[in-house]
């Protein structure tokens, strides 16, 4: 099984205008001290509905949301893609283009690229969006870059109750920018903004998360007060299901604004590819890392979109790039514009509506001592279980349920809270089973 | 759009294709006709802050046009007096007219003996010739 | 064409998601959005016609011919996007338990085994989002290795090729090093005495990619790995350009103690208008302890994500990597198993074929065989006609061509980088030459021909310099702007 379209009668008559016996000349000049003189020692080839029955095979050893009651949330989200997101995903002109290079080969990706960073502007209440980042912890390394470059300044400041994943990716990519990491520890699931300011004095900027990775409701204008009076960046980690509810960050005095796109129009996936967003202000639109579309005129006069200010990007500038960020994630923001598309504004207030009635409701019915006593809430809460949370997921699972994350494993003293999410793919019948294995 | 390739003599020149006119213990700075050409039109100007110390033959500033950038090199050392705030408004000013309107800063010159490694017009026609 | 906004009414809407009797979900006042985000109002049907219209005005490789150098533009095989869809796969949770994701470890598990194999490496990480991750993770690796040796201060520098693609210094950059270029030769070569020049003991290594961004192997690559390993440094291998020499070379025995993958070039993942990608890396058993964390391990028949690893620089993406990403990719080297070599062959011989019909016509600034791509300068007739690669792209697309890469690699004038692929068919070749001559003809006979192209696109050339001064980068709504 292959993709090659070359017979025999093509090879020679190939070989013959170049003027060479074979191939094999073609690679005479690579020194034979490094030639492979062993086929790959790779499984041999299959046919087509080989291959299909060893991936349905492999797939069948994975128990997912269609088989298994999920609660699991944590970042990643069981929010429902609607079928008109794989529909365009599916069309060849999307999916097999490159890099809109040559606009007047690219005007539809452009174009869908000019519409999304519409979109999250608008949910952000930001000046520029870019056309993506990796995922929801690149994007704040991004930020950490973005603020160093803005400010002269050589640290930034990250809440504890940031995703752990973000945070360590933060500290991943912190040494080679030249820059020290300090957390501000929770008290109680949520940031104390006297704690953040004082942590911010002197820092490039400051992140928190909104909702936080436990699901609670942040002070988020205070926490963004506290970082401007600091001097620091406010750069607000945001859920895109929450801001029809939630105030945009734009709006209370953030800078930045970042986040996972993956709830909003991507399949959970084993982890990607999703798609990560970065919005600011306009002050910082020439250091902005990744791909901008602009829109312009052609020589008719005629509207059209182009890839700009692309001195920032590494294909010009080089080393003194804002990014070295080439392949972004695309085709995942545009099934991120198409499914907020789909919602519209009424649906994404609805849809949160109903995410945060539906985790109220698993509150109650569940009765369980919350981890975060008096803390709001948007779509996930965590509850202490009383004994090992990991001891209470196998036993869940064992009856079909996955009730949740087991917290304990990025913070100390939660070995028996569990982080549960609810979305709008879970019924009050659902919570009832949860109730159910949870012995409630 | 682009300006005549001409190299007026009142003003010396810099390799990296800058030019002052000196005025006394003062000079003005800008890019040669070649470099607004190599550019294409200019859509940004990066200029140092007024009171910034400039060394010759380091950077200053950048310049952008739509597909490149490219550093400002100094061809004499001295403290920032004035930035072209029109340059900054108008970065294509410095493809119509870069010794006149497209000057790019006003320095106060350190060490004005360092004028004597700048070329003269005629000397920097005959570098080009060779680029 | 309208924008979406403009084609929105208020009050349509397209999703209806499921309602319950809920008690009335009360945001904290100070929270509470005051104005609803201006979201796109359509229904499905409209929504729909949007999008089918955007794609109408999109090329893509299912379109037509793609040599787009240094991008791998091949065919992505639909039975990849039939398997990526299965819900085993979409639907899996990441922070499922290892128990309940054995699928999906195996196939992470089988794809580090075989990308440790195709490059001749024995320690893979599949976490980085894309080449250009791969490229920094490299790096950081390097740091890590030369600060467990207590070389960290003294290590500062990397070099690279005067050749290299943008990303390799804005790494350097990203990862704080300092960045040091070495010059190619007339052969097209590193040049080896500019390198023994640069190389001391403050080098921490060499970024390469080979065959370089000329289509062209290095032939000196033994002596550059001796050169850099007896100064104590190391080698990272770009593999952009992989398509070349799928078992026909393996970076690990060129000396490359680091090499990253592009599974959207190599491996045909769908490039998707920009993007995902993916950017593994394969590294010589000296650099493993720091790979990024976690990988994923193998215990007798289980296989499990492992996050004890304490001398890991730590977590570059999110999860395990881009997973969807890891199907297609594994599905497209199942299809091949050995057969990858052929499909290297047939690169070079689709490459040199364009080559050997278009050298007459074109300069060729290096008088080699290539490998999977090759570089021509359109510098005569910019001398001649006033005619440039840029126009000579633009009027490729009136033949529903896509254009080469243009301005790139950095050292020839006027460069057009070609790379068909090993998925193209003879008449696509013969159907490239024919126009690429024919626009030759017209450089000398009618010249606005070509400098007025596109002349057959959904929009005429556009003005960047207007979109650079003056940024336009969201939709204004109230704001009067251009007619659509």
């Amino acid at each position: 099984m292959s993709y090659l379209s070359l017979t025999e009668a093509d090879r020679q008559a190939m070989l013959e205008a170049i003027g060479v016996a074979s191939v094999e000349e073609l690679f005479a000049e690579i020194p034979e001290e490094v030639r492979l003189r062993r086929p790959l020692a790779l499984e041999p080839a299959l046919s087509e509905p080989e291959l299909v029955a060893h991936l349905e095979a492999l797939a069948a050893k994975n128990v997912h949301t269609g088989v298994e009651l999920s609660f699991l949330g944590a970042g990643i989200y069981d929010h429902y893609v609607p079928a008109v997101v794989d529909m365009v995903l599916s069309r060849g002109e999307f999916l097999t283009a490159y890099t809109p290079y040559q606009p007047e080969m690219s005007q539809g990706v452009l174009q869908s690229i000019f519409e999304y960073q519409t979109a999250i502007c608008e949910l952000t209440g930001m000046d520029v969006s870019n056309a993506s980042g990796y995922d929801g912890c690149t994007v704040a390394a991004d930020a950490c870059f973005i603020a160093k470059h803005a400010t002269g300044r050589d640290r930034v400041v990250l809440a504890e109750s940031l995703n752990p994943q973000v945070r360590q990716v933060v500290k991943t990519y912190a040494p080679g920018f030249g820059l020290e990491v300090a957390e501000v520890p929770h008290r109680g699931g949520a940031t104390d903004p006297d704690e953040f300011r004082a942590a911010a004095e002197g820092a490039a900027c400051a992140i928190f998360q909104q909702p936080n990775f436990f699901g609670v409701l942040e002070d988020a204008p205070g926490l963004a007060a506290a970082a401007n009076d600091a001097g620091a960046l406010p750069v607000a980690h945001v859920d895109p299901i929450s801001l029809g509810l939630l105030e945009a960050p734009g709006n209370y005095g953030c800078a930045l604004a970042i986040g996972e796109g993956q709830g909003a129009g991507n399949s959970v996936s084993y982890g990607g590819p999703h798609y990560g967003f970065l919005a600011a202000k306009n002050e910082f639109i020439r250091r902005m890392p990744g791909r901008i579309v602009g829109e312009t005129v052609d020589t008719a006069g005629e509207r059209g979109y182009v890839l700009t200010l692309q001195t920032r990007e590494q294909h010009i500038r080089r080393e003194k790039a804002t990014s070295n960020m080439t392949t972004n994630q695309t085709l995942l923001a545009l099934a991120g514009l198409v499914y907020l598309s789909w919602l519209g504004p009424q649906g994404l207030r609805e849809l949160g509506e109903t995410c945060m009635g539906l985790a109220g409701l698993a509150k109650e019915r569940l009765g369980l001592p919350p981890a975060f006593p008096d803390q709001a809430t948007f779509k996930e809460f965590a509850v202490r279980v009383g004994r090992p949370a990991q001891d209470v997921i196998r036993e869940c699972r064992a009856q079909g349920v996955h009730p949740g994350y087991a917290l304990g494993r990025d913070y100390e003293g939660m070995d028996d809270v569990l982080l549960i999410a609810l979305t709008e793919k879970r019924s009050p019948q659902d919570i009832v089973r949860l109730a159910e294995v949870l012995g409630r | 759009m682009a300006a005549q390739e001409s190299y007026p003599d009142g003003l010396k020149y810099h390799r990296e294709h800058d030019w002052a006119r000196i005025e006394g213990d003062e000079a003005t700075l800008g890019v040669t006709g070649f470099a607004q050409d190599a550019l294409g039109e200019l859509v940004h100007y990066e200029p140092p802050a007024v009171g910034d110390t400039v060394s010759a033959d380091t950077s200053y500033g950048e310049v952008e046009s739509v597909k490149a950038v490219s550093d400002l090199i100094a061809p004499l050392s001295g403290e920032v007096l004035e930035v072209n705030q029109a340059v900054l408004d108008a970065p294509e000013t410095v493809n119509e007219d870069p010794y006149g309107e497209g000057w790019l800063i006003r320095v106060r010159l350190s060490d004005p003996a360092e004028v004597e490694a700048l070329l003269d017009a005629p000397a920097y026609r005959e570098f080009l010739a060779t680029q | 064409m309208k924008l979406i906004y403009e084609r929105s009414q208020p009050g349509r809407r397209a999703g209806r998601l499921p309602h319950y009797d809920l008690p009335k979900a009360e945001v904290p006042e100070h929270l509470r959005r005051e104005a609803p985000p201006r979201l796109p109002e359509l229904a499905e049907p409209e929504l729909v016609r949007h999008f089918t219209a955007l794609s109408d005005r999109n090329f893509g490789i299912d379109t037509g011919f793609y040599p787009l150098g240094s991008c791998t533009m091949k065919h992505n095989p639909r039975v990849n996007e039939r398997v990526v869809a299965l819900p085993g796969f979409r639907d899996l949770h990441p922070y499922q338990e290892d128990e309940g994701a054995q699928g999906a470890l195996e196939l992470m598990w089988n794809l580090q085994e075989i990308l440790a194999e195709v490059a001749g490496l024995p320690a893979v990480s599949l976490q980085p989002a894309a080449g250009s991750q791969g490229e920094l993770t490299g790096l950081m690796l390097m740091r890590a290795y030369f600060e467990d040796r207590g070389e960290g201060e003294q290590r500062d520098t990397i070099i690279t090729a005067d050749t290299a693609h943008g990303t390799n210094p804005a790494s350097v950059t990203m990862a704080g090093f300092k960045l040091e270029k070495v010059e190619t030769d007339a052969r097209g070569n590193l040049d080896l005495a500019d390198l023994r020049a640069k190389v001391n003991e403050r080098t921490a290594g060499l970024m390469l990619t080979n065959p370089s961004t000329l289509g062209l192997f290095d032939e000196g690559i033994v002596e550059v790995a001796r050169i850099f390993h007896d100064a104590g440094a190391l080698l990272y291998y770009d593999g952009a350009n992989l398509n070349a020499v799928c078992g026909i070379s393996r970076p690990g025995d060129m000396g490359f103690d680091i090499v990253h993958y592009n599974l959207h070039k190599t491996f045909s993942q769908p490039h998707g208008g920009g993007g995902p990608g993916g950017g593994p890396v394969a590294v010589r058993e000296i650099v493993e302890p720091f790979l990024p964390s976690p990988t994923v391990v193998r215990d007798g028949d289980a296989f499990r994500l492992d996050h004890d690893r304490p001398r890991s620089i730590g977590r570059v993406r999110g999860f395990g990597g881009p997973f969807g990403v890891f199907v297609r990719s594994y599905a497209f080297i199942r299809s091949y198993g050995p057969g990858l070599k052929e499909m290297s062959e047939t690169a070079v011989l689709n490459a040199n074929y364009l080559l050997a019909r278009l050298k007459d016509t074109y300069e060729l600034p290096y008088e080699r065989h290539c490998m999977h791509e090759f570089v021509l300068s359109a510098r005569n007739f910019k001398r001649d006609h006033g005619i440039t690669a840029l126009d000579v792209a633009k009027r490729l697309m009136d033949f529903d061509i896509h254009p080469p890469t243009v301005y790139f690699p950095l050292v020839v004038p006027e460069a057009l980088m070609i790379e068909p692929t090993e998925t193209e068919p003879k008449e696509r070749l013969d159907e490239f030459v024919d126009v690429m001559q024919r626009i030759a003809v017209e450089a000398a006979e009618s010249p606005e021909l070509v400098k007025e192209a596109p002349h057959h696109r959904p929009v005429r050339r556009l003005d960047e310099v207007r979109a650079a001064k003056n940024p336009v980068v969201k939709y204004g709504f109230e704001e009067v702007t251009t007619p659509a």
